[in-house]
């Protein structure tokens, strides 16, 4: 949920809370009000009847509601003597201007009692009151406008504003999201004066600038390592190369030597799988020029003509244009290679191999012996080798790695149980000399 | 022949030391940059292999060097850096090959031999074995003068056990050099059999007299009956 709407929530709740209690409170204060004035009302009609009926007593006889709203009964003297005057909420038929015929209406009515001339009578004066069911729906409604008015103004206000003030923290967090280790150089910068933000911006900036330390230490790291166990390496490979050769050596030795060379191996390819990696990302290569990509392929499947004929892997090319770029040549062979062999080597047996070659496109497609591939994952580094241990695991982050290079867009695909890898070839310039 | 190997690490030198001397070449090492120096300056030598990086000194000055004194030895380096740049000032500067730590011993047989033949230009274009010659130019394989057809592969197979006679050729070596680059993360070598079946088969109907034989699962050796 965005910052935005998460203090629209809170505000639109919180203000639905007070705007009901506002309007309950306001209901009850306006019912008092209008009651006390009626009251008040009510009572000097009380007393102007009771000075009219003392030079006109044809009132005293008025027992019934007309249109002068009130009625006279007589009453014994000690009622009348006991008698308070009471303010009641009671209801008439009454018709108006919108009732069809007589309806019964709220009205407010005094009781009270007064003598006249020796004689005591009960005084009913009556006043229509507003009527409560329509006051409540029209304080309702007002009060949702209010409430609809209060949100919008609050969303225009809060967007206008939260945008404006946030401002740097959502420029730093586009920045980080596009901060990559290794291929970014610039750090995060944001114009503010915001304590906040200003804090905000150097501790990313701190943070960051240890990672690129600890990324840069960690490359060297594996430069040196890989370029130092060379000779250790070869040391290895050769003694057990002249061990092997011995005549006194018995069979059971010699096997496990042969294991112990195989192991060597897959160290030495691992290695140089790592000192290329290293040396791709330190941009080691520099000597660009215009490299067929249809010989490049061409060239690679007759290397690897065999490998697959032996497996009854069927490789066909499929060029349906000729397709050049600038690019390392070394780099091009193992590009086209990697994916090649990556072809090869997962596919299964009496599997089909196809290439596409088209203007800045190379596609390698092969039978699939599972599903579909992890998309993302099948290009990070030792994905897959944990099931397979003879495999280095990073023949197709090479790839990803040169293609990123040159700025070459590889993407994977699945369909009709087959693995496609292709590779979108951006322009590149031939290096200045 | 004789062979000026320059290593500072021992036990390199150790290896490449016997591994040259079972193939009879004559071998003098040295370990420091002054040695090597003075080595390769005072006397003649068929090959020299040189690591680049040595205490006290790079190999490229003692290329440098002997190229200024005008001496035609064959130079091969060994550098444990696989870097373009020290390769190609390596070959500018008259280096006649670049091997790449760490290597197969069988690689390097082929790689001093090469070097060799390419000096010794009477002897560049056969390579004899046994009853059989092998032609390297038109890639031709005669046994008592008759011509055996073989297939590329074939032909580069038999040629590298050629350069390896009676030694231990590993299939890793084998798939290197004659399969290229793209073969060296091959998890199995059963195509590699597969090629050797087939040659032996060749060598056998052909009576070569030559025979190649296993080794241990590891690799292969080509002897003479």
């Amino acid at each position: 949920m965005k910052l935005l709407n998460k203090s629209i929530s809170y505000l639109s709740l919180s203000i639905l809370a007070i705007v009901t209690l506002w309007a309950i409170i306001f209901y009850v204060n306006m019912l008092q009000e209008i009651k006390s004035s009626i009251d008040e009302g009510l009572e000097n009609y009380k007393r102007l009847i009771i000075k009219n009926a003392e030079h006109d007593p044809s009132i005293l006889t008025k027992n019934y509601f007309d249109e002068s709203f009130f009625t006279i009964h007589p009453i014994e003297k000690q009622e009348a003597l006991a008698f308070k005057d009471q303010y009641l909420d009671t209801i008439i038929a009454m018709q108006d201007a919108d009732d069809q015929a007589l309806e019964p209406e709220p009205v407010r009515m005094l009781v009270s009692a007064f003598e006249s001339n020796g004689k005591f009578y009960r005084l009913k004066v009556a006043n229509s009151m507003v009527e409560e069911d329509d006051l409540i729906g029209e304080l309702l409604w007002d009060v949702v406008w209010l409430y609809l008015v209060l949100i919008i103004g609050i969303l225009v206000i809060n967007n206008i504003v939260l945008k404006k003030l946030w401002h740097p923290f959502y420029s730093l967090l586009a920045q980080l999201k596009s901060f990559r280790l290794g291929t970014s150089h610039e750090l995060v910068r944001t114009n503010t004066t915001v304590k906040e933000f200003m804090d905000l911006e150097s501790l990313m900036n701190h943070l960051l600038q240890q990672n690129i330390n600890a990324f840069e230490r960690q490359k060297e790291f594996v430069g040196n390592a890989s370029h130092e166990l060379q000779t250790p390496l070869a040391i290895i490979t050769n003694k057990l190369e002249l061990l092997l050769e011995n005549a006194w050596v018995n069979a059971k030795e010699a096997e496990s030597m042969a294991e112990i060379y195989q192991i060597v191996q897959r160290l030495i390819r691992l290695n140089n799988s790592l000192l290329l990696l290293t040396k791709i990302e330190n941009k080691q290569f520099f000597d660009n020029r215009l490299v067929s990509i249809n010989e490049t392929v061409d060239q690679c499947v007759r290397d690897l003509e065999d490998m697959a004929t032996f497996r009854k892997i069927k490789i066909t090319v499929n060029a349906i244009s000729p397709f050049k770029t600038y690019v390392d040549i070394y780099l091009a062979n193992i590009l086209v290679g990697n994916l090649v062999k990556n072809a090869v080597h997962h596919t299964s047996e009496k599997g089909i191999i196809i290439i596409h070659i088209t203007e800045a496109k190379l596609q390698v497609q092969n039978t699939a012996a599972d599903g579909p591939l992890e998309g993302e994952l099948i290009f990070s580094r030792f994905y897959g080798s944990r099931k397979e241990t003879d495999r280095s695991g990073l023949g197709l982050s090479i790839v990803r790695a040169i293609a990123d290079l040159y700025g070459h867009r590889v993407q994977y695909g699945f369909d009709h149980g087959m693995h496609s890898f292709e590779i979108f070839f951006a322009p590149n310039k031939p290096s200045k000399t | 022949m004789k062979i000026l190997v320059i290593e500072d690490e021992i036990q390199l030198l150790k290896n490449i030391k016997e591994s040259l001397e079972k193939e009879n070449f004559l071998v003098e090492t040295a370990m420091g940059f002054e040695t090597a120096m003075e080595k390769a300056m005072v006397y003649a030598y068929d090959c020299i292999l040189l690591d680049i990086m040595l205490p006290n000194g790079s190999g490229l000055d003692i290329l440098d060097e002997l190229k200024k004194e005008g001496k035609q030895e064959n130079v091969i380096i060994i550098s444990a850096k696989d870097s373009l740049d020290d390769k190609l000032k390596g070959l500018d500067l008259g280096a006649d090959d670049y091997l790449t730590k760490p290597f197969h011993l069988a690689e390097l047989n082929a790689r001093i031999k090469a070097v060799l033949r390419r000096k010794d230009l009477d002897g560049s274009r056969f390579m004899e074995l046994g009853n059989t010659k092998l032609n390297i130019e038109n890639r031709q394989f005669l046994v008592d003068g008759t011509p055996i057809p073989l297939n590329r592969k074939e032909f580069d197979i038999l040629n590298y056990f050629m350069l390896n006679k009676s030694r231990l050729v590993t299939k890793n070596a084998l798939a290197e050099h004659v399969w290229g680059d793209n073969s060296d993360q091959a998890d199995n070598f059963d195509f590699v059999y597969y090629q050797i079946k087939n040659l032996r088969k060749r060598l056998l109907e052909s009576k070569s007299g030559l025979e190649i034989d296993s080794v241990y699962g590891v690799g292969y050796k080509l002897i003479v009956k």
